[in-house]
């Protein structure tokens, strides 16, 4: 019988916390994932298939929304799902159930890895980190950048809160980025 | 330089990587009677126009979208930005 022992994407038992000047860095590892593309002429299907999924209206470019299960878009006709992991661990399942033959589901649970920032002056760290329009980053955005040459998604939840999602074999190195922006900044 | 996304917006060129020529969206047909010719010329020869220039940009560190951008060789001025994939279902791919 194997005796495994979970881990987070960083090493640790528990997942990591750090504190600089008021913002805290939290690694976030109970997240579902899946990503949802739309097959060629079915792009109307999917954004409706993916309303009701999210009980919300279908993220719109650059944008995130959702409540329980939540959709960011990643790219023309693509969205990434997340959910509680603990209540939706099978949720590339439940996703492709929604979808039907409208949209290629692929799981991404602990493909990525993710980091929340919460705090006053999040922006001051973000400007050292990525190449975004921050004036333009409002809640409910969603962008792909890169940090430190690491390909991330960035979600703003509202203005002291901010979600990292990176490649999770880049962890450690996007924690350090994220943690040396805010030694700088704050 | 500053790429005008269709979708998100002005953008760094450094978000970005060069593919080539957009000529490489007009894949010959494989069937067809003077294929290797084809596959030659499409594999081989390029124009290299002082002046207007379409060519594939691919937004890595973005949306992964690729670009059909129409660029000045002379100048840099980028004239027109659009999808690949507008490009290429305008042009009848349906792939």
């Amino acid at each position: 019988m194997h005796d495994l022992v979970a881990i987070t994407a960083l090493g640790g038992t528990d997942p990591h916390v750090d504190t600089v000047g008021g913002v805290t860095c939290t690694e976030v590892p109970g997240v579902a994932l899946a990503s949802v593309a739309a097959r060629m002429g079915q792009e109307d299907n999917t954004a409706t298939s993916l309303a009701k999924l999210i009980d919300a209206p279908t993220p719109d470019i650059g944008r995130w929304a959702g409540t329980t299960i939540s959709a960011f878009w990643a790219g023309p006709d693509q969205w990434m799902i997340e959910a509680p992991f603990d209540t939706h661990e099978a949720l590339a399942e439940q996703v492709k159930t929604a979808m039907g033959d409208a949209a290629s589901v692929t799981e991404q649970t602990d493909g990525w890895t993710r980091f929340d920032l919460n705090g006053d002056h999040i922006p001051a760290v973000l400007e050292l980190l990525c190449q975004l329009d921050l004036r333009k980053l409002d809640p409910g955005s969603a962008a792909r950048c890169s940090i430190h040459h690491i390909g991330c998604f960035v979600l703003c939840r509202t203005p002291e809160s901010f979600s990292f999602y990176g490649p999770r074999s880049s962890a450690g190195s996007l924690h350090h980025a994220l943690l040396t922006a805010m030694r700088s900044a704050l | 330089m500053i790429i005008n996304h269709p979708l998100l917006g002005p953008r760094d060129a450094s978000e970005f990587t060069y593919l080539g020529d957009a000529s490489l969206i007009d894949r010959p047909d494989w069937q067809a009677e003077n294929v290797s010719e084809a596959f030659y010329e499409y594999g081989y020869l390029r124009d290299n126009p002082a002046g207007e220039h379409q060519e594939l940009w691919y937004h890595e560190a973005g949306d992964r979208s690729w670009l059909v951008v129409t660029r000045n060789t002379l100048t840099h001025e980028i004239s027109k930005v659009e999808l690949a994939r507008d490009v290429a279902r305008a042009r009848g791919r349906s792939k």
